[in-house]
């Protein structure tokens, strides 16, 4: 755009030097910059704050891998220089180990450590890593179970829980849609916040979440404000997609509501599988039930913005997909046990999008009504934020032991 | 959610319970993966039977336990002492007569702070005597008077505190033979009485200046003319002599480094070096005894022990008797700084060469480094 400007000014030649001489401006910084690093390498001007004080050491176990070959660790770097592994220990005892890639682990390297060792079935075991200083980092297991592994046979009995706790009650939920279609005024307003209650406890329920992997996660990703910039980004990108023409209302705001709820779900995938790569693989009766009913609501919530209108039965399905699908997908990642810190940034969006919703849910309510903010202190919209948030506090206690 | 995670587990019956679908869906899981049948496969130390499950993997012999060893080797050069060296290498210091005829062993010992690998590729920064650890194993005979010219070359005032009899003046204690850095200090003293001793520093704080590395064995041997009654026991003790010469004599300290300090040992060895005997075994001659000086100087735990594996020794507590206190066990257990002589031999007709194993009876610290191998052979080649 300056150039079009530039050709189409009398004084061209003048006006060329102008921005020359900005970006010459502009490489004055990084000049600086780079004197100053250079500087700092090459004539070690901070010597003298070296107190003979040993490095700062750092280790996190990401993932944690067991089968029939003993133990596998993925390990990352996080200290003030690279890390040596020297030793393995297992239940206090020395054991061979295998690092790939072999040698010093960058700061924010990793390396995988496959130690032989024959782990106990239901058992608990303690991986302890030593340093070349003698520094040690301990990683619990809690319960020694195989990993298990992407094959076909497991990954549809996964996808078998995931539609328990994810789409099923999602579907169900859907199934009041004809009963709730009279609806009245009262009765609108009273859904709709209830969907507001109930996002608001899966928006504390997620970020809690959210911020529980982050602190599993190497320090550098700086997990509890990785979470927050997520979910502040994700809600304000999808502000920003939802307001492109109009508010959402109807059809547009239920599938919001949908995604918002597909995210949570990912992130209650995440956990379940986390749950079965941790030995967890027996997953009780009656905590799946409590799922179904904790999640039946969900349901519920994405039909209340269109129950004035009359979308084909095939969105039905995708909506139910949309919201329940994600458990699925969450339950595959989370039990191929993989690094906290995507589980935290995949929680982080999720919540980011339960914001976002419930402030679109709001903006329905609100419009609905002559008294704009004043309408949200009404009796239905109260009563019902009030059940959606104690409904989901009493249904979680089936799922929180 | 996650918070469910560790009590859902340790509720294993209730996970029992099973479910129309989920449960049918775990075991359908575990089968697949070919868990159930793993447990017992290691159990039998055979590795996994690719016939019983669904992955197939090559059998894994390292998981049939033989892998449970440190990983690499100790740079004995840089450390500028070799443990099996260390085993044989005795300090008897310079011998001088004094007016009154008396023999006068000088023996020149130095504090310096020293970092040592412990433990293939872990580095601990010890502190020493003459740059070794344990020290220098000072040996010497039953009336001998010895001088000890002690020089601390480190970064904190040190000592040497011997088990021994001695005057106040000479026990190397706070304001009795603590030396500042950079000083010196000679304790003087008769060698008696005769038996397996030590001597340590006994600056404070004790603990850190002993799991440091600051420790050594002190040796005095029994004088033949003053025991006439067990004159040939006494002669087989008596460093030098032919009789002791028949002897397979080994200095052997059994001590652990708290790499992390936090008040627990990370590293147990006998001679500081995690499984150094277990990768390089003692060689030992079949038909000729050996006598072990052993020494317990492990800090923070309040024993250790020695078992040797298909023979049985005899004990002497202390070394200060020349008949023994224990007969025929195969095991002793010492608190730290007891210490005592072991006496056996490979020579009958039970024992065939190969490898005999000796480690400490608490499986931890075996497990942590402190076990090693004889190679009992016919000859040494």
């Amino acid at each position: 755009m300056n150039e079009r400007v530039v050709v189409e000014n009398t004084k061209v030649v003048a006006d060329e030097r102008a921005p020359r001489a900005s970006l010459l401006w502009l490489v004055a910084p990084f000049v600086v910059l780079a004197a100053a690093l250079w500087w700092l390498v090459a004539a070690d001007p901070l010597a003298g704050f070296n107190n003979g004080a040993p490095p700062v050491e750092n280790l996190t176990v990401e993932r944690t891998i067991l089968d029939q070959d003993g133990l596998r660790l993925l390990v990352r770097g996080g200290g003030s220089e690279a890390m040596h592994i020297a030793q393995v220990q297992v239940d206090a005892a020395y054991w061979q180990f295998e690092q790939t890639p072999p040698g010093p682990i960058e700061r924010a390297g990793t390396a995988w450590i496959s130690v032989p060792f024959p782990w106990v079935l239901g058992e608990a075991h303690n991986v302890t890593l030593v340093t070349n200083t003698g520094a040690t980092f301990e990683h619990e297991i809690p319960v020694a179970i195989a990993t298990p592994v992407a094959t076909s046979g497991a990954l549809a009995s996964q996808a078998l829980l995931g539609a328990f706790v994810g789409i099923l009650p999602v579907a169900i939920g859907l199934m009041f849609y004809p009963a709730l279609r009279g609806a009245g005024p009262w009765m609108m307003s009273f859904l709709l916040a209830m969907t507001i209650g109930l996002l608001g406890f899966l928006l504390i329920d997620t970020i809690e979440e959210a911020l529980e992997f982050a602190a599993a996660s190497a320090p550098l990703f700086q997990g509890s404000a990785m979470v927050i910039l997520a979910a502040a980004a994700a809600f304000l990108i999808l502000m920003a997609i939802s307001r492109r023409e109009r508010r959402p209302s109807g059809l547009a705001l239920a599938t919001y509501i949908a995604l918002g709820i597909g995210l949570h779900n990912l992130g209650e995938g995440l956990a379940i599988g986390a749950a079965f790569a941790a030995g967890a693989a027996g997953l009780g009766t009656f905590l799946v039930m409590g799922f179904t009913l904790h999640n039946i609501t969900e349901g519920i919530a994405i039909a209340a913005p269109i129950l004035k209108t009359r979308p084909p039965l095939s969105r039905f399905a995708a909506l139910a997909l949309l919201a329940g699908g994600p458990a699925v997908l969450g339950i595959w990642l989370g039990s191929l046990a993989y690094a906290p810190h995507w589980s935290a940034l995949a929680l982080a969006i999720g919540a980011g999008a339960i914001l976002q919703v419930i402030v679109e849910v709001s903006a329905a309510l609100t419009r609905a009504n002559e008294e704009r903010l004043a309408g949200l202190l009404t009796t239905p919209v109260l009563a019902g934020a009030g059940s959606g948030v104690a409904f989901m506090y009493l249904t979680a206690m089936l799922v929180k032991i | 959610m996650r918070r469910w995670l560790p009590s859902l587990v340790s509720r294993r019956g209730f996970l029992g319970a099973g479910l129309v679908a989920t449960a049918g869906a775990a075991v359908t899981a575990r089968e697949t993966l070919g868990q159930s049948g793993m447990p017992q496969r290691h159990a039998g130390h055979g590795g996994y039977d690719p016939a019983g499950g669904g992955t197939p993997a090559t059998p894994n012999h390292a998981t049939a336990h033989g892998a449970m060893i440190t990983v690499g080797d100790v740079d004995n050069a840089r450390n500028g002492f070799d443990p099996t060296a260390m085993l044989t290498d005795w300090y008897t210091g310079e011998v001088s007569m004094l007016p009154d005829g008396r023999r006068l062993r000088t023996f020149e010992v130095t504090a310096e702070d020293k970092e040592i690998e412990i433990a293939p590729g872990v580095m601990f920064p010890a502190w020493t005597f003459n740059g070794r650890v344990p020290g220098p194993a000072l040996r010497a005979t039953e009336g001998d008077r010895l001088r000890i010219v002690f020089k601390n070359y480190g970064s904190h005032p040190h000592s040497m505190h011997f088990h021994g009899i001695h005057a106040a003046r000479m026990d190397g204690v706070p304001r009795a033979g603590v030396v500042q850095p950079g000083e010196e200090f000679v304790y003087e003293f008769d060698a008696k009485p005769f038996g397996c001793h030590l001597y340590h520093c006994h600056a404070l704080p004790l603990a850190r200046h002993i799991h440091k590395g600051m420790y050594g064995i002190f040796v005095i041997d029994p004088d033949p003319e003053k025991r006439p009654e067990f004159a040939d026991v006494a002669r087989s003790r008596l460093f030098g002599t032919p009789e002791n010469a028949e002897w397979q004599e080994l200095a052997m300290v059994m001590n652990a480094f708290d790499t992390n300090f936090d008040g627990e040992n990370e590293f147990y060895a006998c001679n500081t070096i995690a499984h150094c005997y277990a990768k390089q075994p003692i060689k030992v001659v079949r038909n000729r005894p050996v006598r072990i000086y052993l020494i317990n100087m492990t800090e923070f735990d309040p024993i250790n022990s020695f078992h040797l594996h298909a023979n049985f020794f005899d004990y002497f507590d202390q070394g200060t008797t020349l008949t023994p206190t224990l007969r025929t066990v195969d095991l002793i257990t010492q608190c730290q700084a007891q210490r005592g002589i072991i006496e056996f031999n490979f020579a009958d007709e039970d024992h065939e060469p190969g490898l005999y194993m000796f480690h400490a009876h608490q499986s931890e610290f075996t497990e942590l480094g402190w076990m090693g191998m004889f190679d009992v052979v016919e000859a040494v080649s």
